[in-house]
């Protein structure tokens, strides 16, 4: 019994970044916008959490800055997103794989200096975690019970109508676009702070993309995300606690996620999960156009 | 600031616009220079020099430009017919994978031991894209997310060989599988690392896949699945099995660009990222560049190549990371798509 | 009549190469329903845009109660008591009706609860009856029109625009819209109806503004108009309002339906048992409102749709479920969607004009293509159509609406084709256009070949066909011949009454 509590905790804090990334899609996708830079945001925030932390010394009071910092470099990636694809209205799927590229590059570049730096305050996990549950909570009261929910989700729904009953379509997709990137900033800080206290080029290891992937399974439902992020936190654990225990090789567990993943959205595909997306997902909205 | 759409934008347009993406991008990335501490005329000056004003620069940016050449040409042939295939790199590690399998453990003649190996990895590059092909055209998953997966799972996979059952027996340190033997290894221009019979293939078949884009019904099919599925599906054209050969076309083309690293330069399978240095991401932009036309494949893999050459100069001259790379790739492809608003629609100021 | 409520003046709206509004001048008082009318293309939508907020004039004003007021998005108007229930409504299908009317105006909190008795108010005081909890995917054309009514009033809308609101009813339906208009007109609204359907302009609006090219040609009390005049001065000369068809020769059975079943995209059953005849040289029109099964009948015979049971026979022979082995067995296809399934938009007039043959002999030698066929094809079709291209290398997407029908009818009536599938050939073509669709499709049936007509417009179907069906939740009503059945008749079997 202990150990089940045991491996659920841990799983739980291995879900939390992936939780709280995933958070941050469904709050982009609901409204329309696919963003794939997760993964390039959450490596910028782990940087820029890390090297505030790092930088201003060793205290208390900075480590909610760094996170703060942490956010705030998520959202000003994503906002470059937001500009190409909402007022330029480029292509969702290749702005957000450049801007992968480009956050996981400038973060590896910036970041070199702070390569195997050990941060020796670590925070405790279980604030992020469970503010990553609440946030979960607080995300669905906002989508079914609020004026600002039902915004959103027609927004991504039918921008068209919405716009004409005089909602700003550009101004929420853009403040969405900026909240989800600070919220995969903020992944990316529990990383680099709190659940492995240091800065290492490539830490984030992909999680980004499962966050995306997620999104599909759980078909767009804040509540649901918290059971796909502890599901894979299982997975991350097992993987932990196997290793070089079986014969198994390491490289197998490693690829188990990646694999996880596949057989995820392919079970997606088999439920026609797909027709639950937000109906004006990756189309950008322009006046007067249907 | 007011967007006219333009009904047919010119050819000088497209390509006016496109010159100034890329020097925006350029200006933007010379910022992040500057961030990281060094001046961005000098890096410029080191990466130019050491490249375009130095014989040895010609030989590395031809040796990079092989593979950015065979992926960014099948590349160009997926986005074509929206199949956005984002694992070329994981593709050319299979690709590799397979070929050094033949070379190692396939008791083939000698004549018959490096035309087995480039078969063997086109089509282990292949099979890996078809997975994701498959699954889209079937069970409609997306094939970014897919593709992208089994990059990690093909990094894996290379790690767990090397490490494990075709570690190399003089392998100390580093990790890789035993030695090639010389027939096995493709020919190089002397003195250098181009393995010219890649870099020929590369030419012939990007010349080949824009007839075949342009002038065959299979082409023409291509394009109708990728411009319109509906009028595909109207018209009776099977668009999933069209997807399907265009992701072993893509895919093979990405293990071919694996068979031509391990053959022609390092002669053994090494460790995924001294193998690749990323050529599956920048091939993207090779193929963005390229518009669609597998022919300007020629023109622009060389100058993707230029920039790969010029990011390793700044690595070992300057001591900077290679993601170096990540950042050009990812500045330039969005440049690059944000610019293409600037192609449909004509600029006008005032009211 | 004291004040009006709304009144335009002198407002002009250009466009590069037209002027799409040229100094119109309207009023519209309390209490009254003002009928536009006018062809496609004479200005009606700008006007809309315009007073609804999306454009904004380049000359002129425009007075709400006497005082002049700017009206820069929909919001502004809706502020001002202008409403607008569009000819597509603009809700969200996944959102429940509430839902989509408390969007923007709703409670912090749980806003679609809260604003269910407000709708209860408005719905019973005129007579409008719709349920807040379904989801809007599920209500019928007419229920859609109901919830974008209230909303309208919801906002307190004084002024309501109803854009061509009978285009997707019923006959009875729309009488029961004429009675909630009414109930609106007695309760001091002011209606604006845009319509060109002159019976319903006849019976219900108080007067007429008739613009043409842009311009008001005339404004008269309902009394003084009549069908003629007000046509007359829609297109700008005599029209006349005969049947088209003369007598079909008939041919021997063509298209033999028996017990037919589909199932929709959504697999819930579309078509439940569907049995017909359609003869050589005979146009057999399917009516219904949209989504009972038409486009499951077309994919189905088409062979992009799978059935579930019964039988299609052509020609004697069992259906293959191929559209390119249709096609070739003579299968013709005026697709619904002209852009997403008829045209490759970014593909050439040439290629568009291929896109059924271009694997055959001259298009293709073996794999390769040859360019000079397609050339060769295309001058032929382009003069044949008469199809406004700058040339035949010029993307399809560049077309007009009316001039990319006429390359896909170029395409799809080549080869002297036997079975002609048509889809709402007409919908959205100005005048012209339309009628050289309905002369080529006449002229195919007295070359012998059968015509399928789907289409909502009862005008067309009347005029065109020999024979007409009914499709209502998925089952065929008749055929029943022209002749022996009323306008009226159609319309109850499109709701599902007895004829």
């Amino acid at each position: 019994m202990e150990e089940i509590l045991n491996a659920l905790a841990r799983a739980l804090s291995f879900g939390t970044p992936l939780l709280i990334a995933c958070l941050g899609a469904i709050l982009n996708e609901r409204v329309g916008v696919v963003n794939l830079g997760v993964e390039g945001m959450m490596a910028l925030g782990a940087l820029a959490g890390f090297a505030l932390a790092f930088g201003s010394g060793v205290g208390d009071g900075n480590l909610w800055l760094a996170v703060l910092a942490a956010m705030l470099a998520g959202a000003l990636a994503a906002l470059v997103h937001g500009f190409v694809t909402i007022t330029l209205r480029a292509n969702q799927f290749v702005s957000g794989l450049a801007l992968t590229m480009l956050g996981l590059g400038a973060a590896g570049l910036l970041g070199k200096r702070f390569e195997g730096q050990p941060l020796f305050n670590q925070p405790p996990e279980w604030p992020f975690t469970l503010g990553a549950i609440g946030l979960a909570l607080l995300l669905a009261f906002v989508f079914y019970a609020t004026k600002i929910g039902l915004s959103l989700r027609s927004v991504g729904e039918n921008p068209a109508a919405a716009d004409l009953l005089g909602i700003n379509v550009l101004g929420v997709r853009y403040a969405a676009v900026a909240v989800g990137g600070a919220l995969a900033g903020l992944a990316g800080a529990y990383l680099s702070l709190v659940y492995r206290p240091s800065w290492t080029d490539g830490m984030t290891a992909g999680l980004g993309w499962i966050a995306v992937a997620l999104v599909i399974f759980v078909g767009w439902s804040p509540l649901r995300a918290i059971f796909g992020a502890v599901f894979f936190g299982l997975l991350y654990y097992l993987q932990f606690r196997l290793q070089g225990q079986s014969g198994v090789p390491s490289e197998v567990f490693a690829s188990l996620p990646y694999l996880l993943v596949i057989l995820v959205l392919a079970l997606s595909g088999l439920r026609g999960q797909q027709g639950n997306a937000p109906e004006a997902l990756g189309k950008p909205y322009r006046r007067g156009e249907r | 600031m007011r967007l006219e759409p333009l009904a047919n934008p010119s050819r000088y347009r497209v390509l006016g616009v496109t010159l100034a993406a890329l020097g925006v991008a350029f200006v933007l990335v010379g910022g992040l220079f500057a961030a990281y501490g060094l001046h961005p005329l000098e890096a410029y000056r080191a990466m130019l020099s050491g490249t375009l004003l130095d014989a040895k620069g010609w030989q590395e940016i031809l040796r990079r430009s092989i593979p950015l050449l065979l992926i960014g040409v099948g590349l160009t042939l997926a986005f074509r017919t929206q199949f956005f295939n984002i694992g070329a790199e994981g593709q050319m590690l299979v690709g590799a994978v397979w070929a050094a399998g033949v070379a190692l453990f396939v008791p083939l003649p000698p004549w018959l031991s490096l035309p087995g190996m480039v078969l063997a990895g086109a089509l282990g590059g292949a099979l890996w894209c078809l997975v994701a092909a498959w699954l889209k055209s079937r069970l409609s998953v997306n094939e970014i997310l897919t593709t992208l997966m089994l990059n990690y799972v093909a990094q894996s996979l290379v790690i767990f060989l090397i490490n494990g059952p075709w570690k190399g027996r003089d392998a100390r340190g580093y990790i890789y599988s035993d030695r090639f033997a010389e027939y096995q290894q493709l020919a190089a221009l002397p003195g250098t690392n181009v393995h010219w019979p890649t870099l020929l293939l590369g030419v012939l078949l990007a010349l080949f896949l824009q007839l075949m884009l342009t002038r065959t019904t299979l082409g023409f099919q291509m394009r109708v699945v990728g411009e319109n599925p509906g009028a595909a599906r109207y018209l009776g054209i099977p668009g999933g099995r069209v997807i399907l050969w265009v992701a072993l076309i893509t895919g093979g083309l990405a293990g071919l660009a694996g068979v031509g690293e391990i053959a022609g330069i390092h002669h053994r399978l090494i460790e995924p990222g001294q193998l690749s240095s990323g050529y599956g991401f920048t091939a993207i932009i090779v193929a963005w560049l390229a518009r669609g036309n597998p022919a300007l494949v020629l023109l622009t893999a060389p100058l993707m190549g230029l920039i790969l050459a010029g990011g390793d100069l700044l690595k070992v001259s300057l001591n900077m990371p290679f993601r170096i790379v990540d950042v050009f790739s990812g500045v330039m492809l969005m440049c690059l798509i944000a610019s293409e608003v600037f192609v449909r629609n004509r600029v006008r100021w005032g009211r | 009549m004291g004040e009006p409520l709304l009144r335009l003046q002198n407002i002009t709206k250009r466009f590069p190469g037209v002027v799409a509004n040229d100094s119109v001048s309207l009023e519209v008082y309390p209490g009254e329903v003002l009928a536009l009318l006018g062809e496609n293309g004479a200005g009606k939508s700008t006007l809309i845009s315009i007073l609804y907020g999306l454009y904004r004039p380049d000359e002129g004003e425009i007075f709400i109660e006497g005082r002049p007021v700017k009206i820069a998005s929909p919001l502004d108007a809706l502020r001002l008591g202008i409403g607008l229930v569009p000819q597509h409504p603009t809700l969200v299908g996944r959102h429940t009706v509430a839902e989509n009317l408390a969007l923007g105006i709703g409670t912090p909190l749980l806003p679609a609860r809260r604003i269910v008795p407000l709708i209860e108010r408005i719905a019973q005081g005129y007579g409008l009856h719709i349920d807040p909890k379904a989801p809007v995917h599920q209500l019928s054309p007419g229920e859609k029109q109901r919830v974008e009514i209230v909303r309208a009033l919801l906002r307190g809308a004084k002024v309501l625009i109803l854009d061509e609101p009978t285009s997707v009813l019923t006959p009875q339906e729309a009488e029961a819209l004429f009675q909630v208009m009414r109930e609106l007109k007695a309760a001091g609204k002011s209606l604006i109806f845009i319509s060109h359907k002159l019976e319903e302009v006849l019976a219900i609006a108080d007067r007429c503004t008739v613009l043409r090219r842009g311009r008001v040609v005339s404004s008269l009390p309902t009394p003084e108009a009549s069908k003629t005049k007000l046509a007359q001065m829609m297109v700008g000369r005599s029209v006349s309002f005969e049947r088209k068809r003369a007598n079909p020769q008939m041919g021997e059975v063509l298209l033999r339906v028996e017990d037919l079943q589909v199932r929709s995209g959504r697999n819930l059953p579309a078509l439940r048992g569907v049995s017909f005849e359609l003869c050589a040289g005979e146009i057999l029109g399917i009516a219904g409102v949209a989504g009972n099964g038409q486009s499951e009948l077309v994919e189905v015979l088409a062979g992009l749709r799978k059935m579930e049971g019964g039988m299609v026979r052509l020609a004697g022979q069992p259906l293959v479920a191929n559209p390119a082995r249709l096609f070739a067995q003579g299968v013709a296809h005026i697709p619904e969607d002209r852009i997403h399934m008829g045209t490759v938009p970014s593909m050439s007039v040439a290629e568009n004009l291929a896109l059924r043959t271009f694997h055959q002999a001259p298009f293709a030698r073996g794999f390769l293509s040859n360019p000079a066929a397609y050339a060769a094809n295309a001058e032929a079709r382009v003069k044949e159509y008469a199809v406004a291209t700058p040339s035949i290398h010029t993307p399809s997407r560049l077309l007009s609406g009316g001039n990319i029908q006429k390359v896909i009818l170029a395409r799809e009536l080549a080869g002297q084709p036997r079975l002609i599938l048509a889809v709402h050939p007409t919908y959205g073509l100005d005048i012209g256009a339309t009628e050289q669709v309905h002369r080529v499709l006449l002229e195919k049936t007295y070359q012998g070949a059968g015509v399928l007509l789907v289409s909502e417009d009862l005008e067309e179907l009347l005029s065109l066909s020999d024979r007409i069906a009914v499709l209502y939740q998925g089952r065929l009503r008749g055929p029943y011949p022209v002749g022996q059945i009323s306008r009226e008749q159609v319309g109850l079997l499109m709701t599902g009454g007895e004829a």
